[in-house]
């Protein structure tokens, strides 16, 4: 990667100016993707803009480097912030804090700490053995899938400020209301005894204590890359059926099934969206196709929730910690949650 | 040395065993490398990020995976 190579600068100055000359580029190939796309596939090729055939491939080509120009940046931004952060920073933190004050911290914290669901099940022993709270312990879980970063860099790129606002705000209630419910539930008894049992040994180390500017850029890169290396069939499909639904659906298909006259299409939108396994990559550009097609952001909004926060190989790891009964009560609190608000959206705004 | 990584088996645990792996051998180091993969014991040595790093039951590295490079440097410091 050549900007990779850019950026592994030995000197401060260095660094800044491998950063400014990145960012501009990143600028500037964003404002020239449409007219670059326009001139190509319109001017070159000769397809016709309003034809089914041209606007599917416009949005196809428009849209897929769109959303790798925004994953780059925002993932590498995101990073480099997150790396103030650490899941050891967020235990002291929220150790020794009440319920209620201590959920809406977990929420808020499960948003900016860097943390992979595969780590899920240690953090979780980690949280409960330091005297966290069950239900603020969840309100984290929740809130660091449901709010990611993917999520938000789409969702701004195509939606503007508003919805990516509603998705956070949404989000971050659902996993402090969650996550109360559950504390209110006395679910204790329904976690493994051995993670109650399990000493914390050994001297913490703060995973980001430590790292220089150059470190965190680093990273930043290489996240960039693994998340790439992992979205990018998901994204692709996700395109293609977004293009396919753009230049071939008929204008009234969605919106007669699943419109604002369905009373039943969040519930059901929400009830597909748990069992598929993608991620917001794949999902995003496939709300923006339906929505242009006249679905209400609720309804698309709450499928999208469905997928990105309850995903099965992470139930199936905490199924190490929690009984069967806790993981069923934690899946129906959660998609209630979403369902609420998938409904509370369309009632608010409408299309 | 004794060296151990801890991981419950996701794609980050293997890639750091594989970077330690590397580091081991390009400096031809007389090192027993251990997977750890039970929780409880995990949480046992205080980390809740994997996956981690632990050298002679002290963990130096935890919630990353490094470059071959930086686990070489790391190791070298601690073998001195």
């Amino acid at each position: 990667m050549s900007v990779a190579e850019r950026l592994r600068a030995r000197t401060p100055t260095r660094r800044w100016v491998g950063l400014g000359v990145a960012a501009a580029g990143w600028f500037a190939a964003y404002e020239l993707n449409r007219p670059l796309w326009d001139w190509l596939l319109f001017d070159v090729v000769g397809l016709d803009p309003d034809s089914r055939l041209g606007s599917g491939v416009h949005f196809f080509f428009y849209d897929s480097v769109k959303i790798a120009l925004l994953l780059v940046g925002i993932i590498f931004v995101v990073t480099v912030l997150r790396s103030f952060m650490s899941v050891e920073r967020t235990r002291a933190l929220l150790g020794g804090k009440r319920e209620g004050v201590g959920n809406v911290m977990a929420a808020g914290l499960g948003v900016i700490t860097p943390f992979c669901s595969c780590s899920a099940v240690p953090a979780f022993i980690g949280f409960v053995a330091a005297g966290v709270p069950l239900g603020v312990t969840m309100s984290f879980l929740i809130a660091s899938p449901l709010i990611n970063e993917v999520a938000i860099a789409l969702l701004f790129g195509m939606f503007g400020i508003g919805p990516t606002l509603m998705y956070v705000g949404a989000g971050l209630t659902i996993a402090i209301i969650a996550g109360l419910v559950l504390g209110r539930l006395k679910v204790e008894r329904w976690v493994e005894p051995f993670v109650f049992e399990t000493r914390l040994g050994g001297q913490l180390i703060d995973s980001t204590l430590g790292l220089s500017w150059d470190d965190r850029i680093q990273i930043g890169i290489e996240e960039v890359g693994t998340i790439l290396r992992k979205i990018w069939p998901y994204l692709l499909v996700g395109i293609g059926l977004g293009a396919a639904i753009h230049g071939w659906a008929p204008e009234d298909f969605f919106t007669s099934y699943a419109g604002v006259s369905n009373p039943f299409a969040v519930l059901i939108a929400v009830l597909i969206g748990i069992p598929l396994y993608s991620n917001a990559a794949g999902i995003m550009p496939l709300v923006q196709a339906l929505h242009d097609k006249g679905l209400p952001m609720g309804t698309l909004l709450a499928f999208m929730m469905a997928v990105v926060a309850l995903s099965l190989p992470e139930l199936i790891l905490l199924r190490r910690v929690l009984r069967p009964q806790l993981i069923a009560t934690f899946v129906g609190v959660v998609t209630l949650g979403i369902i609420a608000v998938g409904y509370l959206f369309n009632a608010v705004i409408g299309v | 040395m004794k060296i151990k990584v801890l991981g419950p088996g996701c794609a980050n645990c293997v890639n750091l065993e594989r970077v330690t792996r590397e580091a081991v051998a390009t400096m031809g180091l007389d090192a027993q490398i251990e997977k750890v993969t039970d929780f409880a014991t995990i949480v046992g040595y205080g980390v809740m990020s994997t996956p981690a790093l632990v050298v002679d039951e002290k963990v130096v590295l935890s919630g990353r995976v490094p470059t071959a490079a930086a686990v070489r440097e790391l190791l070298e410091s601690l073998a001195s």
